[in-house]
């Protein structure tokens, strides 16, 4: 990191002075992600695990769908292209970029979490899949349960950080605030990178 | 954005480096859908001959696309590839346990399993 970058990240606001050359609030975010990763290890291995335990109601082949998902998919992928587009807007004092690129993300995020409520919704009336039918409706009930809270608080926070844009108090030199948001995003995104294909892929080509 | 890629490349240069990353992790996502369904799915039946050979390299297949994808995010959206090593460290440092949590478990179960079907009770 460069001396430029020091100072831009010294004049963050409430930026901390460690020993360390990256800002505190930066790092334990990614101290909170490596702790997720373990987190999302185990709740993806619970469901492998179980998945093919539904001797008692529907299995991943009675009622995953792929065309919902798929959709879900690709627009949580383009929010993170769009949460990055805005963190670029921040740091270059582009306002009207920002907003732009954050507004849409927040879109994005909703959309994902209302696809989600959909489907949830979809399996238990039509399907018949509660939380306690079987061990596979269970475990994947709370993997992709956790997922989307994940999603939620993370569409909050940005909507937050949005309303903050809107009134113009991120300046570049608190382009900080929503990086660290960005950082969060990027991990919900690529916690879902790997349920997609092994959840609903692999559940349903076997 | 780390500050050192944006006094690196500048901005539009990142802009434009931000679409072409898009663009592949759209595709990518495309040829996992697609797998799937020649492997699986409707186009099973059009394209048989796809379909066989593809089939057995499935769940590889999957998992190289989707660790592809991962990677791709977290160096380049997420900036790992220009902020500092340390950072690189801690996060590979996570995976490596996540991964050791993933063998582990599955070596856990696979041998409980074993042994419910010796004692000639299912699962």
């Amino acid at each position: 990191m460069t001396t430029a970058a020091l100072d831009l990240h010294a004049h963050d606001a409430g930026a901390h002075h460690t020993s360390m050359p990256v800002p505190s609030r930066k790092l334990a975010m990614w101290v909170f992600i490596a702790s997720e990763c373990m987190f999302f290890a185990t709740l993806i291995s619970t469901f492998v695990i179980y998945r093919d335990s539904h001797a008692k109601g529907p299995g991943p082949k009675d009622v995953f769908g792929v065309p919902l998902v798929t959709a879900g998919t690709a627009v949580l992928l383009f929010s993170s292209f769009f949460v990055v587009m805005a963190l670029n807007g921040a740091q270059q004092g582009d306002r009207k970029k920002l907003l732009r690129w954050l507004s849409l993300t927040v879109l994005c995020g909703v959309f994902f979490v209302g696809m989600q409520v959909y489907e949830f919704t979809h399996f238990v009336t039509e399907k018949h899949l509660g939380y306690t039918t079987n061990l596979f409706a269970s475990s994947f009930y709370t993997l992709t349960g956790f997922h989307g809270t994940h999603v939620a608080v993370g569409t909050l926070w940005l909507a937050t950080l949005l309303k903050d844009a809107w009134k113009g108090r991120i300046p570049p030199a608190k382009a900080l605030n929503l990086e660290i948001a960005a950082l969060y995003w990027h991990f919900v995104d690529v916690v879902w990178i790997i349920i997609f294909p092994v959840v609903y892929l692999m559940s349903l080509g076997r | 954005m780390s500050d050192h890629h944006a006094e690196g490349v500048g901005a539009h240069t990142a802009s434009a480096e931000y679409i072409r990353i898009a663009v592949v992790l759209f595709a990518l996502t495309a040829m996992e859908v697609l797998l799937y369904e020649a492997c699986f799915g409707h186009l099973k039946a059009s394209m048989p001959g796809l379909s066989t050979s593809l089939s057995p390299w499935f769940v590889q297949l999957l998992l190289v696309l989707s660790a592809f994808k991962f990677w791709l995010v977290a160096m380049f959206y997420m900036h790992l590839k220009f902020d500092l090593k340390v950072l690189q460290w801690l996060f590979g440092f996570s995976l490596v346990l996540a991964t050791i949590v993933i063998m582990a478990l599955f070596t856990l179960f696979t041998y409980n399993r074993t042994l419910w079907w010796w004692g000639g009770v299912p699962w």
